[in-house]
């Protein structure tokens, strides 16, 4: 629920301590933002929003995998967020408490674009091989590989995809990710592992399945 | 050197093997996916077969891959078109007014609901005042 702040799953801005449990940084001027907004000053919120919105979007876009519905999503999320406000305790950065709501309103779009639609991709569907003839060593520059990755999420089915972008680009944990997707946890981790296994055959195919997917 | 679960990498020459201290190389890429962050521990059965077989260990180095690439996508913003701020904006005030108009109408509402029950109350009161007085007349006159 995106009232449910735990503060937990930000690799950026965050510091471990001795006993590893992580310790949100959070920066003075967006604390008194926080505090402002809470108490029903309106530029302050829009002040968050001004300096939250790149990184939701590009979440929501991540997500989505298109233009459009990440400002739908973006959109929808700042505005249950304002909302929410009240409820959000401000022991977590600002941005992490959007990302849990993005990911939040991302199902809920994804969930009811596949009610109207018939050709979403189950979880099952094999991803089309639409890939150039890849060379290996390319591969090795940090910058193709980013852009093939990001064209192998996008090829990913929707339920796949939302999962391992929370987890692996955004860090959430298992439990944030199952609550804001509203699936299991155990559910979100087969997600996981699904995903993990589909990407790494695109990027990385191994001898043997590139005969395969040649065939 | 050691990976996050253990697994050294193979002593050279190794051939691997499709199947090594009990495990299948199936059963490794099977679970790969689910062990390559470090989060859940592999089995030693599994990582004794990792260690001895260089087609498992390649196979674990391209989701190691994989997971970096997915970290690197953490650091990169894809910029919104400049409009999405004031679309924002514009719905997060048309948000607040219907907020407000709720909260007046909600207002007015408890008031209307306060007068007729203040009207009720009084009606009531005047009519036993009415029907105690009508009693005293007849006791009177009796």
């Amino acid at each position: 629920m995106v009232e449910d702040d735990d503060g937990a799953g930000d690799p950026v801005g965050n510091l471990s301590d001795p006993a590893g449990v992580v310790v949100p940084v959070i920066p003075a001027e967006e604390a008194a933002l926080v505090e402002r907004a809470k108490a029903g000053d309106v530029n302050a919120f829009a002040e968050l929003v001004r300096l939250s919105q790149a990184e939701v979007y590009t979440l929501a876009f991540r997500l989505t995998g298109n233009e459009d519905d990440a400002r739908d999503v973006a959109q929808d999320a700042y505005l249950r967020a304002f909302k929410a406000l009240k409820r959000f305790r401000g022991d977590a950065r600002f941005s992490t408490w959007m990302y849990r709501i993005t990911a939040n309103c991302a199902s809920s779009h994804l969930s009811r674009r596949s009610k109207s639609s018939h050709d979403e991709l189950s979880d099952d569907d094999a991803m089309p091989d639409e890939r150039p003839e890849s060379n290996p060593e390319g591969m090795a520059e940090a910058g193709a590989l980013r852009d093939r990755m990001t064209a192998a999420l996008a090829e990913l089915p929707a339920p796949l995809r939302s999962v391992v972008v929370l987890r692996d680009v955004y860090d959430l944990p298992h439990e944030a990710i199952a609550s804001e997707l509203g699936i299991t946890e155990a559910a979100a981790k087969v997600r996981l592992h699904r995903a993990r296994k589909k990407l790494r055959e695109r990027l990385f195919p191994m001898p043997g399945e590139e005969k395969a997917r040649a065939v | 050197m050691r990976s996050k679960f253990g697994v050294r990498a193979a002593p050279t020459g190794s051939s691997g093997g499709s199947r090594s201290n009990g495990v299948s190389c199936a059963a490794v890429a099977a679970a790969l996916p689910g062990i390559v962050d470090g989060v859940d521990v592999a089995a030693l059965d599994l990582r004794r077969h990792v260690e001895s077989c260089l087609r498992c260990q390649a196979e674990l180095a391209q989701y190691r891959k994989v997971l970096r690439a997915l970290h690197t996508l953490r650091t990169e913003l894809i910029e919104p078109s400049p409009g999405l701020l004031p679309d924002i904006l514009v719905a997060l005030e048309a948000a607040g007014e219907r907020g407000a108009m709720k909260h007046l109408l909600t207002g007015r509402r408890a008031a209307y609901l306060g007068g007729i029950a203040a009207a009720a109350t009084a009606g009531a009161a005047g009519a036993i005042v009415l029907a105690s007085r009508r009693h005293r007349r007849v006791a009177v006159a009796s």
